[in-house]
Protein backbone atom coordinates (compact mmCIF):
# COMPACT_ATOMS: atom_id res chain seq x y z
CA UNK A 1 0.00 0.00 0.00
CA UNK A 2 1.48 3.34 -1.07
CA UNK A 3 0.22 6.31 0.90
CA UNK A 4 0.57 9.95 -0.02
CA UNK A 5 0.75 12.24 3.00
CA UNK A 6 -0.44 15.65 1.84
CA UNK A 7 0.42 18.22 4.47
CA UNK A 8 -1.40 21.55 4.18
CA UNK A 9 -1.83 22.83 7.75
CA UNK A 10 1.34 24.60 8.84
CA UNK A 11 2.63 25.82 12.19
CA UNK A 12 -0.41 24.40 13.90
CA UNK A 13 0.61 23.53 17.44
CA UNK A 14 4.23 23.13 16.39
CA UNK A 15 5.54 25.12 19.37
CA UNK A 16 3.53 23.13 21.93
CA UNK A 17 4.25 19.80 20.27
CA UNK A 18 7.86 20.68 19.35
CA UNK A 19 7.14 19.01 16.03
CA UNK A 20 4.80 19.19 13.15
CA UNK A 21 2.72 16.25 14.28
CA UNK A 22 2.06 14.97 10.76
CA UNK A 23 5.73 14.95 9.79
CA UNK A 24 6.32 13.25 13.13
CA UNK A 25 3.59 10.72 12.38
CA UNK A 26 5.23 10.04 9.02
CA UNK A 27 8.59 9.38 10.70
CA UNK A 28 6.95 6.97 13.11
CA UNK A 29 5.03 5.11 10.42
CA UNK A 30 8.16 4.78 8.31
CA UNK A 31 9.68 3.03 11.28
CA UNK A 32 7.23 0.16 10.79
CA UNK A 33 7.85 -0.05 7.07
CA UNK A 34 5.21 2.31 5.71
CA UNK A 35 5.55 3.20 2.04
CA UNK A 36 5.04 6.94 2.19
CA UNK A 37 5.55 10.03 0.12
CA UNK A 38 5.07 13.50 1.57
CA UNK A 39 3.70 16.39 -0.48
CA UNK A 40 3.64 19.85 1.08
CA UNK A 41 0.96 22.15 -0.25
CA UNK A 42 -0.81 25.31 0.85
CA UNK A 43 0.95 27.05 3.73
CA UNK A 44 2.92 23.90 4.49
CA UNK A 45 5.20 24.66 1.51
CA UNK A 46 6.83 27.08 3.96
CA UNK A 47 8.07 24.01 5.86
CA UNK A 48 10.59 23.52 3.07
CA UNK A 49 12.17 26.92 3.59
CA UNK A 50 15.74 26.98 4.91
CA UNK A 51 16.50 29.08 7.95
CA UNK A 52 13.36 28.58 10.06
CA UNK A 53 14.20 29.32 13.69
CA UNK A 54 11.64 28.89 16.47
CA UNK A 55 13.99 28.83 19.45
CA UNK A 56 14.18 31.07 22.48
CA UNK A 57 10.59 30.95 23.74
CA UNK A 58 10.09 31.45 27.47
CA UNK A 59 7.02 31.66 29.70
CA UNK A 60 8.03 32.99 33.08
CA UNK A 61 10.94 30.79 34.15
CA UNK A 62 10.02 28.03 31.72
CA UNK A 63 12.38 27.87 28.76
CA UNK A 64 11.82 25.82 25.63
CA UNK A 65 14.88 23.63 25.21
CA UNK A 66 13.69 21.60 22.20
CA UNK A 67 12.02 23.98 19.77
CA UNK A 68 10.64 22.49 16.58
CA UNK A 69 13.17 22.07 13.80
CA UNK A 70 11.01 21.49 10.75
CA UNK A 71 13.91 21.85 8.34
CA UNK A 72 15.82 19.06 10.06
CA UNK A 73 12.69 16.94 10.28
CA UNK A 74 12.25 17.12 6.51
CA UNK A 75 15.90 16.21 6.00
CA UNK A 76 15.49 13.25 8.35
CA UNK A 77 12.43 12.05 6.48
CA UNK A 78 14.39 12.12 3.25
CA UNK A 79 17.33 10.32 4.90
CA UNK A 80 14.86 7.61 5.88
CA UNK A 81 13.86 7.22 2.26
CA UNK A 82 10.69 9.26 2.15
CA UNK A 83 10.51 11.54 -0.85
CA UNK A 84 9.32 15.03 0.08
CA UNK A 85 7.79 17.35 -2.49
CA UNK A 86 6.39 20.87 -2.56
CA UNK A 87 3.64 22.00 -4.90
CA UNK A 88 5.22 24.71 -6.99
CA UNK A 89 2.19 26.91 -7.50
CA UNK A 90 1.79 27.29 -3.74
CA UNK A 91 5.44 28.35 -3.45
CA UNK A 92 4.88 30.91 -6.17
CA UNK A 93 1.75 32.32 -4.53
CA UNK A 94 3.76 32.85 -1.38
CA UNK A 95 6.73 34.39 -3.13
CA UNK A 96 9.11 31.65 -2.01
CA UNK A 97 12.07 31.28 -4.37
CA UNK A 98 13.17 27.73 -5.08
CA UNK A 99 16.77 28.49 -4.07
CA UNK A 100 15.53 28.95 -0.49
CA UNK A 101 14.37 25.35 -0.20
CA UNK A 102 15.81 22.56 1.91
CA UNK A 103 18.14 20.40 -0.17
CA UNK A 104 16.49 17.33 -1.63
CA UNK A 105 12.90 18.57 -1.65
CA UNK A 106 11.35 17.96 -5.05
CA UNK A 107 9.17 20.40 -6.96
CA UNK A 108 5.80 19.34 -8.28
CA UNK A 109 3.75 21.09 -10.89
CA UNK A 110 0.05 20.77 -10.15
CA UNK A 111 -0.15 18.27 -12.98
CA UNK A 112 2.60 16.14 -11.40
CA UNK A 113 0.82 16.45 -8.06
CA UNK A 114 -2.34 15.06 -9.62
CA UNK A 115 -0.30 12.21 -11.14
CA UNK A 116 1.14 11.48 -7.70
CA UNK A 117 -2.37 11.27 -6.31
CA UNK A 118 -3.30 8.90 -9.09
CA UNK A 119 -0.27 6.72 -8.38
CA UNK A 120 -0.94 6.43 -4.65
CA UNK A 121 -3.25 3.85 -3.10
CA UNK A 122 -4.27 6.05 -0.21
CA UNK A 123 -4.30 9.82 -0.07
CA UNK A 124 -4.25 11.24 3.44
CA UNK A 125 -4.72 15.01 3.44
CA UNK A 126 -3.75 16.71 6.73
CA UNK B 1 -20.34 -13.91 -0.23
CA UNK B 2 -19.04 -10.37 0.01
CA UNK B 3 -16.58 -9.67 2.84
CA UNK B 4 -17.76 -7.14 5.39
CA UNK B 5 -15.82 -3.94 4.78
CA UNK B 6 -13.29 -2.76 7.31
CA UNK B 7 -12.90 1.00 7.27
CA UNK B 8 -10.21 2.95 9.12
CA UNK B 9 -10.55 6.58 10.10
CA UNK B 10 -7.96 8.94 11.52
CA UNK B 11 -9.49 11.83 13.44
CA UNK B 12 -7.84 14.72 15.27
CA UNK B 13 -10.38 17.09 16.76
CA UNK B 14 -11.12 17.39 20.48
CA UNK B 15 -14.73 17.45 21.72
CA UNK B 16 -16.96 20.47 21.31
CA UNK B 17 -14.76 22.62 19.04
CA UNK B 18 -15.71 21.91 15.46
CA UNK B 19 -18.41 20.71 13.08
CA UNK B 20 -16.09 17.95 11.93
CA UNK B 21 -16.75 15.95 15.08
CA UNK B 22 -20.47 15.50 14.42
CA UNK B 23 -19.84 14.63 10.76
CA UNK B 24 -17.23 12.08 11.79
CA UNK B 25 -19.60 10.41 14.23
CA UNK B 26 -22.34 10.42 11.58
CA UNK B 27 -19.99 8.42 9.36
CA UNK B 28 -19.26 6.00 12.20
CA UNK B 29 -23.00 5.64 12.80
CA UNK B 30 -23.61 4.70 9.17
CA UNK B 31 -20.83 2.11 9.37
CA UNK B 32 -22.12 0.75 12.68
CA UNK B 33 -25.67 0.36 11.40
CA UNK B 34 -24.32 -1.58 8.44
CA UNK B 35 -22.32 -3.87 10.72
CA UNK B 36 -18.99 -2.84 9.27
CA UNK B 37 -15.71 -3.26 11.09
CA UNK B 38 -14.65 0.23 12.06
CA UNK B 39 -11.16 1.19 13.13
CA UNK B 40 -10.51 4.61 14.57
CA UNK B 41 -7.06 6.04 15.18
CA UNK B 42 -7.61 9.04 17.42
CA UNK B 43 -4.73 11.46 17.09
CA UNK B 44 -3.99 14.61 19.07
CA UNK B 45 -7.14 16.29 20.41
CA UNK B 46 -9.40 13.41 19.43
CA UNK B 47 -7.96 11.30 22.25
CA UNK B 48 -10.20 13.32 24.57
CA UNK B 49 -13.33 12.02 22.85
CA UNK B 50 -13.48 8.80 24.91
CA UNK B 51 -12.39 10.50 28.16
CA UNK B 52 -14.45 8.83 30.86
CA UNK B 53 -14.64 11.92 33.09
CA UNK B 54 -16.81 13.99 30.75
CA UNK B 55 -19.84 15.29 32.67
CA UNK B 56 -23.15 16.69 31.43
CA UNK B 57 -24.43 20.03 32.67
CA UNK B 58 -27.63 22.05 32.88
CA UNK B 59 -28.45 24.91 30.56
CA UNK B 60 -29.66 27.91 32.51
CA UNK B 61 -30.01 30.04 29.38
CA UNK B 62 -32.68 27.63 28.18
CA UNK B 63 -34.02 26.81 31.62
CA UNK B 64 -33.12 23.12 31.38
CA UNK B 65 -31.64 21.02 34.15
CA UNK B 66 -28.88 18.56 33.38
CA UNK B 67 -31.31 15.75 32.76
CA UNK B 68 -33.48 17.81 30.44
CA UNK B 69 -30.49 19.23 28.60
CA UNK B 70 -29.17 15.75 27.90
CA UNK B 71 -25.91 17.30 26.83
CA UNK B 72 -24.02 15.18 24.29
CA UNK B 73 -20.89 13.57 25.61
CA UNK B 74 -18.70 11.97 22.92
CA UNK B 75 -17.74 9.17 25.28
CA UNK B 76 -21.41 8.11 25.24
CA UNK B 77 -21.50 8.30 21.45
CA UNK B 78 -18.52 5.97 21.25
CA UNK B 79 -20.10 3.51 23.68
CA UNK B 80 -23.42 3.58 21.79
CA UNK B 81 -21.75 3.11 18.42
CA UNK B 82 -19.68 0.23 19.73
CA UNK B 83 -22.88 -1.49 20.84
CA UNK B 84 -24.60 -0.68 17.56
CA UNK B 85 -21.76 -2.07 15.47
CA UNK B 86 -21.66 -5.28 17.51
CA UNK B 87 -25.44 -5.64 17.38
CA UNK B 88 -25.17 -5.65 13.61
CA UNK B 89 -22.31 -8.12 13.43
CA UNK B 90 -19.55 -5.55 13.13
CA UNK B 91 -17.16 -3.86 15.51
CA UNK B 92 -15.69 -0.53 16.56
CA UNK B 93 -12.06 -0.61 17.56
CA UNK B 94 -10.99 2.80 18.96
CA UNK B 95 -7.26 3.34 19.36
CA UNK B 96 -5.99 6.44 21.15
CA UNK B 97 -2.51 7.68 20.29
CA UNK B 98 -0.78 7.06 23.61
CA UNK B 99 1.59 10.00 23.63
CA UNK B 100 -1.26 12.32 22.72
CA UNK B 101 -3.17 10.93 25.72
CA UNK B 102 -0.25 11.45 28.07
CA UNK B 103 0.41 15.06 27.15
CA UNK B 104 -3.28 15.91 27.55
CA UNK B 105 -3.76 13.94 30.76
CA UNK B 106 -6.84 12.17 29.45
CA UNK B 107 -5.69 8.71 30.40
CA UNK B 108 -9.05 7.68 31.87
CA UNK B 109 -10.85 6.42 28.79
CA UNK B 110 -14.07 4.43 28.66
CA UNK B 111 -13.87 0.64 28.50
CA UNK B 112 -12.90 -0.81 25.17
CA UNK B 113 -10.59 2.01 24.10
CA UNK B 114 -7.03 0.92 23.54
CA UNK B 115 -3.76 2.81 23.54
CA UNK B 116 -1.56 2.77 20.52
CA UNK B 117 0.91 4.60 18.35
CA UNK B 118 1.29 5.84 14.77
CA UNK B 119 2.40 2.36 13.85
CA UNK B 120 -1.13 1.23 14.65
CA UNK B 121 -2.63 3.71 12.22
CA UNK B 122 -0.48 2.30 9.45
CA UNK B 123 -1.25 -1.30 10.38
CA UNK B 124 -4.99 -0.64 10.68
CA UNK B 125 -5.10 1.23 7.39
CA UNK B 126 -3.04 -1.38 5.58
CA UNK B 127 -5.43 -4.11 6.71
CA UNK B 128 -8.60 -2.18 5.82
CA UNK B 129 -10.78 -1.95 2.76
CA UNK B 130 -10.20 1.79 2.79
CA UNK B 131 -9.22 4.65 5.05
CA UNK B 132 -10.07 8.32 5.51
CA UNK B 133 -8.15 11.02 7.32
CA UNK B 134 -10.23 13.88 8.71
CA UNK B 135 -7.64 16.44 9.76
CA UNK B 136 -8.00 19.29 12.17
CA UNK B 137 -7.50 22.92 11.16
CA UNK C 1 -30.29 15.68 -15.54
CA UNK C 2 -29.34 12.15 -14.57
CA UNK C 3 -26.57 11.40 -12.13
CA UNK C 4 -24.42 8.28 -12.45
CA UNK C 5 -24.32 6.13 -9.36
CA UNK C 6 -21.68 7.60 -7.09
CA UNK C 7 -20.15 4.18 -6.51
CA UNK C 8 -18.87 4.22 -10.09
CA UNK C 9 -16.73 7.26 -9.37
CA UNK C 10 -13.10 6.65 -8.57
CA UNK C 11 -12.48 9.72 -6.46
CA UNK C 12 -14.67 11.19 -3.78
CA UNK C 13 -13.44 14.59 -2.68
CA UNK C 14 -15.17 15.78 0.48
CA UNK C 15 -15.19 19.57 0.77
CA UNK C 16 -16.01 20.84 4.24
CA UNK C 17 -14.77 24.40 3.62
CA UNK C 18 -16.60 27.21 1.92
CA UNK C 19 -15.08 29.74 -0.49
CA UNK C 20 -16.14 32.75 1.63
CA UNK C 21 -14.05 31.96 4.71
CA UNK C 22 -11.37 29.65 3.36
CA UNK C 23 -8.39 30.81 1.35
CA UNK C 24 -7.92 27.28 0.07
CA UNK C 25 -11.35 26.72 -1.42
CA UNK C 26 -9.98 26.43 -4.96
CA UNK C 27 -8.03 23.28 -4.18
CA UNK C 28 -10.76 20.66 -4.34
CA UNK C 29 -12.51 22.03 -7.46
CA UNK C 30 -9.13 22.43 -9.19
CA UNK C 31 -8.08 18.92 -8.23
CA UNK C 32 -11.42 17.55 -9.37
CA UNK C 33 -11.26 19.37 -12.69
CA UNK C 34 -7.71 18.18 -13.31
CA UNK C 35 -8.63 14.58 -12.51
CA UNK C 36 -11.72 14.78 -14.70
CA UNK C 37 -9.72 16.15 -17.60
CA UNK C 38 -7.39 13.15 -17.23
CA UNK C 39 -10.43 10.94 -17.67
CA UNK C 40 -10.92 10.04 -14.01
CA UNK C 41 -14.30 9.68 -12.41
CA UNK C 42 -14.64 12.35 -9.76
CA UNK C 43 -17.35 13.37 -7.33
CA UNK C 44 -17.22 16.30 -4.92
CA UNK C 45 -19.36 16.00 -1.79
CA UNK C 46 -20.02 19.26 0.02
CA UNK C 47 -20.45 18.95 3.78
CA UNK C 48 -20.77 21.37 6.70
CA UNK C 49 -20.15 24.96 5.57
CA UNK C 50 -18.99 23.51 2.28
CA UNK C 51 -22.68 23.40 1.26
CA UNK C 52 -23.05 27.19 1.40
CA UNK C 53 -22.18 27.66 -2.29
CA UNK C 54 -24.95 25.25 -3.25
CA UNK C 55 -27.59 27.96 -3.16
CA UNK C 56 -28.70 28.84 -6.67
CA UNK C 57 -27.61 32.46 -6.43
CA UNK C 58 -24.39 31.85 -4.48
CA UNK C 59 -21.01 32.80 -5.86
CA UNK C 60 -19.41 29.43 -6.50
CA UNK C 61 -15.95 30.38 -7.76
CA UNK C 62 -13.91 27.41 -8.90
CA UNK C 63 -16.71 25.03 -7.95
CA UNK C 64 -18.64 26.38 -10.93
CA UNK C 65 -15.68 25.51 -13.17
CA UNK C 66 -15.69 21.98 -11.80
CA UNK C 67 -19.40 21.64 -12.52
CA UNK C 68 -18.84 22.86 -16.06
CA UNK C 69 -16.01 20.35 -16.48
CA UNK C 70 -18.46 17.55 -15.75
CA UNK C 71 -17.55 16.86 -12.14
CA UNK C 72 -20.50 15.51 -10.16
CA UNK C 73 -21.18 17.73 -7.15
CA UNK C 74 -23.30 16.46 -4.30
CA UNK C 75 -24.29 18.13 -1.02
CA UNK C 76 -24.93 16.50 2.36
CA UNK C 77 -28.63 16.82 3.05
CA UNK C 78 -28.16 17.21 6.80
CA UNK C 79 -25.69 20.07 6.33
CA UNK C 80 -28.16 21.75 3.97
CA UNK C 81 -31.07 21.36 6.38
CA UNK C 82 -28.93 22.54 9.27
CA UNK C 83 -28.35 25.77 7.33
CA UNK C 84 -31.96 26.20 6.19
CA UNK C 85 -31.16 25.46 2.57
CA UNK C 86 -34.20 23.77 1.05
CA UNK C 87 -34.00 21.53 -2.00
CA UNK C 88 -35.72 24.27 -3.96
CA UNK C 89 -32.92 26.70 -3.02
CA UNK C 90 -30.14 24.55 -4.47
CA UNK C 91 -28.72 25.09 -7.94
CA UNK C 92 -29.99 22.39 -10.28
CA UNK C 93 -26.50 21.06 -10.99
CA UNK C 94 -25.92 20.04 -7.36
CA UNK C 95 -27.84 17.15 -5.78
CA UNK C 96 -28.63 16.68 -2.10
CA UNK C 97 -27.67 13.24 -0.83
CA UNK C 98 -27.32 11.30 2.39
CA UNK C 99 -23.87 11.07 3.97
CA UNK C 100 -24.05 7.36 3.20
CA UNK C 101 -22.37 8.17 -0.12
CA UNK C 102 -19.08 8.49 1.74
CA UNK C 103 -19.36 5.06 3.31
CA UNK C 104 -20.55 3.56 0.04
CA UNK C 105 -17.56 5.03 -1.77
CA UNK C 106 -15.08 3.93 0.88
CA UNK C 107 -16.48 0.40 0.93
CA UNK C 108 -16.19 0.36 -2.85
CA UNK C 109 -12.49 1.25 -2.71
CA UNK C 110 -12.94 4.75 -4.08
CA UNK C 111 -10.07 7.08 -3.18
CA UNK C 112 -11.61 9.39 -0.63
CA UNK C 113 -10.05 12.67 0.46
CA UNK C 114 -11.32 15.08 3.09
CA UNK C 115 -10.57 18.78 2.75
Amino acid sequence: MKALQIVEAAYRGTIEEQDDTILWLSHAMKGVGADLTVALRGNAVNYAVKGQAAGGLTFGNWHQTQPPDIEQDLTSLMEKGIQVYVVEVDLRHRGIPTDKLVTGVGLLSFDDFVDLIEDSDRIWHW
Amino acid sequence: MTDTPTLTFAFMDPPFETGRTATFFRLLDICARRGYHIKVFAYEGAVALPFSQQKPHANAVHGRDASEENHPLPKDWIAALTEEAERNGGSLNWVNCGLCVDERGVNAAIDGVSRGSPADFWKLAAASTNSLVIPTR
Amino acid sequence: MSFPEYSMHKYLLIESRDPYESGDAEFIPNLATNLARKGKEVTILLVQNGVLPARAKAARGELQNALEAGVIVLADSFSLRERGIADSDIVSTIRAVLLDVVVDAMADGTKTIWH
